[in-house]
């Protein structure tokens, strides 16, 4: 490509010099609005970090940055509420992990049957199938973590789980993932040169082995990325636990528990009208805040990740 | 080491049997037997999933759905048009504005930048970034900018623009993919006949990744439809009992409704909520199989 690319420009050059009363001023209007385009995508970060930050810093002033960070009650429509972020993020975590643990070996054990064992039309019927998952809207998961799971399943296993909780918000956002992680580690294993495995084969490995010896510590990064995008993933998620795992800040692990999270209580507080300059007000952007440098620092290290495993086979 | 010893002691037990491929050991079949598991719980989830939304929301799939409006009081004839009528406006104009920004940029980064340069690795990064960003930070976004700052409020633009920022990332992956299976040749002939840049992109290498384009917009607005998060900020939680108006009209969507449905303790309202999901499940799937169709019908194959 990159050699093809200079002749060419080397042509048109020659060919504007053919006819050189006439330069293309529009051409460079275009190319510019073109450009500005481009630059909304830099504009919306910029955005987001200081409608972020200004209210933030402002809250700040008001709440000590310890308080907030280390504080473990969180009341804040209370009359002198307390701000300790403590709750919101043991809730973002709990949640998070039950995600987790049913995410991970349903996502790694799809890509790996996807990628090393399905035959070409079982894939042709699955992989599309497993993506409708990732189009379901989050708010129809939530009303089935809610309606089904809760209110159908796991009251009959533990009679003493409330009605909002953590577990059924974890596992429904577990299976939500699922379709982040497969199809990443898929693509990462795809990428692994089919010389690696045929290199295993011959020396007598079965496929279990080449899978698991071979491919996938070649493709570790490309699946250590996937797993970092899921985790980020069910972070940010609002819908599921806002529907299905309850409204109170408990600063708790007893995953039978109702749980606020950072991402729900954003959603509480902003749904409702709040006054612009109230301390309520700011403390939405300081936990949006908190989420996004959480996030963030996830998507950045991941997309970091991605980049290797491309540079090592492609 | 282990992993040496492990292939020493299979090749001691190799023999013609397992070449003629009976010989599966059990621990492999047990392993595979796993993994199709693993595949098959997110598959029946998905089904269990929508047989129960069919099942629930079935006394309610008539036309009233579409008829009627909400209604806190006879949750027996209630419907959902203000919300349908809404998630139109809203996904609209989304549209509007995501649709030719999105192509724009994509435009400039595929056929304009110089590849490779620091600049197109800034918003390549930048880009990827926000395509992970939780959609509730879009709904901050929107909130502080939108509504508040430059005073739109709670309306149906607030709405298309903060959804519009949300879904461009998405749109200028999917546009530059597009884009980039267009060969160079194509490119090369346009240029060599005299062509501009800009005559070459516009009028050589768009149409001829506009399939692709299809594809990749109507999957992200579709996303776009989905979307509840977000607007719990911009106001669409208000009870809204009447069709959208305008840009500036106050407005609900479908996910926002069912998510004020789900609220209600009465059965009957969750009955709605159940049908009111198998309209949006309806209205998501019409797009994804436009959207496949078109990607089958058009494939070029350069």
């Amino acid at each position: 490509m990159s050699t093809i690319n200079p002749d060419v420009t080397a042509l048109t050059a020659a060919a504007n010099s053919l006819r050189q009363s006439k330069p293309h001023y529009g051409e460079r209007v275009i190319r510019g609005l073109l450009l500005l385009a481009a630059v909304v995508s830099v504009l919306t970060t910029f955005g987001i970090v200081i409608s972020l930050l200004i209210p933030s810093i402002e809250f700040f002033t008001e709440i000590p940055m310890g308080d907030f960070l280390f504080g473990t009650t969180w009341t804040p429509l209370f009359m002198n509420g307390e701000f300790g972020v403590l709750p919101l993020v043991s809730g973002t975590l709990v949640i998070t992990g039950i995600a987790i643990i049913v995410a991970i070996p349903l996502g790694l054990g799809s890509a790996i049957y996807l990628s090393e064992y399905a035959s070409l039309r079982v894939r042709k019927v699955l992989k599309p199938t497993l993506e409708v998952l990732a189009g379901i809207p989050t708010v129809v998961f939530g009303f089935f973590a809610l309606e089904f799971l809760t209110q159908l399943i796991l009251v009959k296993i533990f009679p003493g789980i409330e009605v909002f909780n953590a577990l059924s918000a974890g596992i429904i956002m577990g299976i939500m993932i699922i379709p982040t992680i497969a199809s990443l580690s898929e693509d990462a294993m795809a990428a692994v040169p089919s010389g690696l495995r045929d290199g295993a084969y011959a020396l007598g490995s079965t496929k279990r082995q080449t899978a698991m010896k071979v491919v996938i510590p070649a493709a570790l990064s490309g699946i250590v990325a996937a797993f970092v995008l899921g985790i980020s993933r069910a972070i940010g998620e609002t819908m599921i636990v806002t529907i299905a795992a309850g409204l109170q800040p408990q600063l708790t692990l007893n995953p039978l528990q109702g749980m606020q999270t950072m991402t729900s209580y954003i959603a509480a507080a902003g749904s409702g009208d709040l006054a612009t300059g109230s301390i309520e007000y700011k403390s939405i952007f300081a936990v949006g805040l908190l989420l996004f440098i959480l996030t963030f620092v996830m998507n950045v290290f991941s997309i970091r990740l991605v980049r290797r495993f491309r540079q090592v086979y492609q | 080491m282990s992993t040496r010893q492990s292939l020493e002691d299979q090749t001691q037990s190799f023999s013609p049997q397992s070449l003629s491929g009976k010989g599966t050991p059990l621990r492999d079949r047990i392993f595979m037997w796993a993994l199709f598991l693993a595949l098959a719980v997110g598959v029946f989830t998905l089904a269990v999933l929508l047989i129960y939304v069919t099942v629930k929301g079935w006394p309610r799939l008539d036309l009233r759905l579409i008829t009627n409006m909400p209604s806190v009081r006879d949750p027996e004839n209630a419907g959902a048009q203000s919300a349908l009528t809404g998630s139109i406006w809203v996904i609209a104009f989304t549209a509007l504005i995501a649709l030719p920004m999105g192509i724009m940029a994509a435009l400039y980064l595929e056929e304009f930048a110089r590849p490779n340069s620091k600049f197109q690795r800034f918003i390549e990064v930048n880009i990827q970034n926000l395509a992970a960003v939780p959609s509730i930070v879009y709904g901050i976004l929107g909130l502080a900018v939108f509504a508040r700052a430059l005073a739109l409020g709670q309306s149906v633009i607030t709405a298309s623009m903060t959804l519009a920022l949300l879904v461009l990332p998405v749109i200028i992956i999917s546009t530059r993919e597009a884009l980039r299976a267009v060969p160079r040749s194509i490119r090369d002939g346009s240029l060599a006949l005299g062509a501009t840049e800009w005559q070459t992109a516009y009028r050589q290498t768009l149409p001829a990744a506009i399939p692709g384009i299809a594809t990749g917009t109507i999957l992200a607005l579709s996303r776009a439809i989905g979307e509840a998060a977000p607007l719990l900020l911009l106001g669409a939680v208000s009870f809204i009992t009447f069709n959208p108006d305008g840009v500036l009209s106050n407005y609900t969507t479908m996910p926002i409704q069912i998510f004020n449905w789900t609220k209600e303790s009465r059965e009957e309202f969750q009955i709605l909520a159940a049908a009111t999901i198998v309209l949006l499940l309806v209205i998501l799937l019409a797009m994804n199989f436009i959207a496949i169709w078109i990607r089958n019908r058009t494939q070029k194959r350069w």
